[in-house]
């Protein structure tokens, strides 16, 4: 049964069209890489699923119900978390808060002692143990990302996207963040993400989508859309393929 | 909890001083109060999101003009129960036309729209009563405006102290640090700055009418001064707008401050006010004590350092 379902949708800034067309599934459980060079859409795909940016055309549904005419709150209780491409840290809050601002306005809200546990282990998730009461202003930029991650998964998502989020992680913690997501899938969570790191979309993706230009240019199991001409055409230019 | 007690028996401790203060130090008194009202209450809403909101003395005003209207006609807890309505119902219209609007648009609107209050309220009475001022003749002395003031100061903090452990109070510093990721984790954006908006409003209403019958004689720009929302705004901020007491703290020695200046300088008043205000909401947005504690902390970090 499929999770999410794009048809036809189109997304335009006046008159440059970022998402032309688009339509894909996502069964329940699978991990599918969302591909392309930049500028080809992908960022916009998930602004247009996570109800940041509304569609100029065509249809998103989530278990077979519309979501793309409601807000990202909405859509936010039906099931959807995200991370931004330039993570965005709640500043003003502690580590522990951030995590705190998901539990407490999720569809089946945590709050007061109950949340302080659910914190905890959420931050260890991420390999932030123990620094819940640390300024997030104080993080290094990938323990922000660390964070923006425990957040998203403290709003207990079906669905979660992923906007290059191992993107600037050196080979360990590359490693880290590689085993962290496969443990995600494991739990049974729906991974969509975008990601320049081919090494970690082998690793994690049974699926791949290619955009180029606002279109969907491949679909299909990973190995196979990797060695794909018009991808790596897309990717490298015209002499190489 | 050591504060917060500490505050309960400040508060009991002041509600005597109308019992030894002469009227000159009792009109301060009541000067502090209303402004810690007013700034407490701007704060609530104004400190987690910094919408900088100049329209507290549209609130303010609606409520004396409330009871100077029905004063005469219903009896005063009823009164005071109408001026909060009016307050709320047009906070919610208020509210909704303006959330939306952010930084400076939403500065100049709030502006405008106490100078609109002022303007119709001034037409009505003009055109309709065909009067501009009112007189508002109630037995009610100093001391019990003092009182009636110490008691919403009190509620007014209890209410800042719930807000600020409550779902809603984070609901609102998520919406100030980022509205996309805080609609993103669910949270419902245009009810919870409603909500906090109202209430605050609603509390700058009641320190309006609590302190109509001090005028005794009331017109619209008495009660609809301009200077009032600047002045709140330079208390909160000064005394730090995201700290349980820093609005109040903020507001007796400005209020003091402005007292002399308006005595003795009386031209030189509001440029005095302006420059004021234009340095505190650039320099130090989050508050003098906010600044102190971040300057001490710098401090005390360099003295640990080898
Ligand atoms: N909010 C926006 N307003 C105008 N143009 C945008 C906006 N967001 C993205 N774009 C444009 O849409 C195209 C696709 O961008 P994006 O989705 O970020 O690509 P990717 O994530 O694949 O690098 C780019 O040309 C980009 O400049
Ligand atoms: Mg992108």
């Amino acid at each position: 049964m499929s999770l999410l379902s794009l048809r036809g949708v189109t997304k335009s800034f006046g008159g440059l069209t970022a998402v032309n067309g688009l339509s894909f599934d996502l069964i329940a459980g699978e991990t599918v890489g969302l591909l392309g060079p930049n500028g080809s859409g992908k960022t916009t795909a998930l602004n247009l699923i996570s109800g940041y940016l509304p569609v100029s055309d065509g249809i998103i549904a989530l278990s077979g119900e519309t979501i793309s005419t409601i807000g990202p709150e909405r859509i936010a209780h039906r099931g959807v978390a995200r991370t931004f491409q330039l993570v965005r840290a709640l500043p003003s809050l502690s580590v522990g808060e951030n995590v705190l601002a998901a539990l407490a306005f999720r569809k089946a809200p945590v709050w007061g002692r109950q949340a302080e546990s659910h914190i905890e282990r959420l931050l260890a998730d991420v390999g932030l143990a123990g620094r819940a009461a640390q300024p997030a202003d104080s993080l290094t930029y990938i323990d922000l990302k660390r964070m923006e991650l425990a957040r998203a998964l403290a709003s207990d998502p079906q669905l979660l996207l992923l906007d290059e989020w191992l993107a600037g992680l050196n080979p360990t913690e590359l490693r880290a963040g590689i085993a962290l997501i496969t443990s995600l899938r494991q739990r049974g969570i729906t991974i969509l993400l975008v990601e320049h790191v081919m090494d970690a979309v082998r690793a994690l993706c049974t699926r791949c989508i290619v955009m180029n230009a606002g279109s969907k240019i491949a679909d299909g199991p990973t190995a196979e859309v990797l060695a794909d001409a018009e991808v790596i055409r897309a990717y490298l230019g015209d002499d190489h393929a | 909890m050591m504060k917060l007690l500490a505050a309960l028996v400040a508060l009991a401790a002041l509600a005597f001083v109308p019992a030894f203060a002469g009227p000159y130090p009792l009109g301060l008194g009541i000067g502090i109060l209303g402004y810690g009202v007013l700034a407490t209450a701007w704060a609530m809403f104004s400190g987690p999101t910094r919408y900088i909101s100049l329209a507290t003395v549209a609130f303010f005003g609606l409520g004396a003009y409330t009871v100077a209207v029905l004063a005469d006609v219903l009896p005063y807890p009823l009164v005071l129960l109408v001026a909060a309505l009016v307050g709320l119902v047009v906070a919610l219209i208020v509210g909704l036309a303006t959330l939306r609007l952010a930084g400076i648009y939403f500065v100049i609107f709030t502006f405008g729209l106490t100078e609109l209050v002022r303007q119709l309220v001034t037409y009505y009475e003009v055109n309709v009563t065909r009067t501009l001022g009112r007189y508002v003749f109630l037995p009610i002395g100093p001391e019990h405006i003092y009182w009636q003031l110490l008691a919403l100061l009190a509620a007014t903090l209890a209410i800042a102290f719930w807000v600020s452990r409550s779902r809603i109070g984070l609901a609102l510093r998520v919406i100030g640090d980022d509205p996309d990721v805080a609609s993103h984790l669910g949270v419902r954006i245009t009810r919870t700055k409603l909500t906090l908006f109202s209430i605050s409003c609603v509390i700058m209403t009641l320190a309006g009418a609590i302190q109509a019958p001090r005028w005794t004689y009331i017109e619209p720009s008495i009660v609809f001064n301009p200077t009032t929302s600047f002045l709140v705004v330079i208390m909160a901020l000064l005394g730090g707008p995201n700290r349980l007491f820093g609005p109040l703290l903020g507001a007796i020695p400005l209020f003091l401050l402005f007292e002399w200046l308006s005595a003795n300088f009386p031209n030189h008043y509001s440029i005095i006010l302006g420059l004021l205000f234009i340095a505190i909401v650039f320099v130090l947005p989050n508050g003098v004590l906010a600044a102190g504690d971040s300057l001490w902390s710098r401090l005390t970090r360099k003295a640990v350092r080898p």
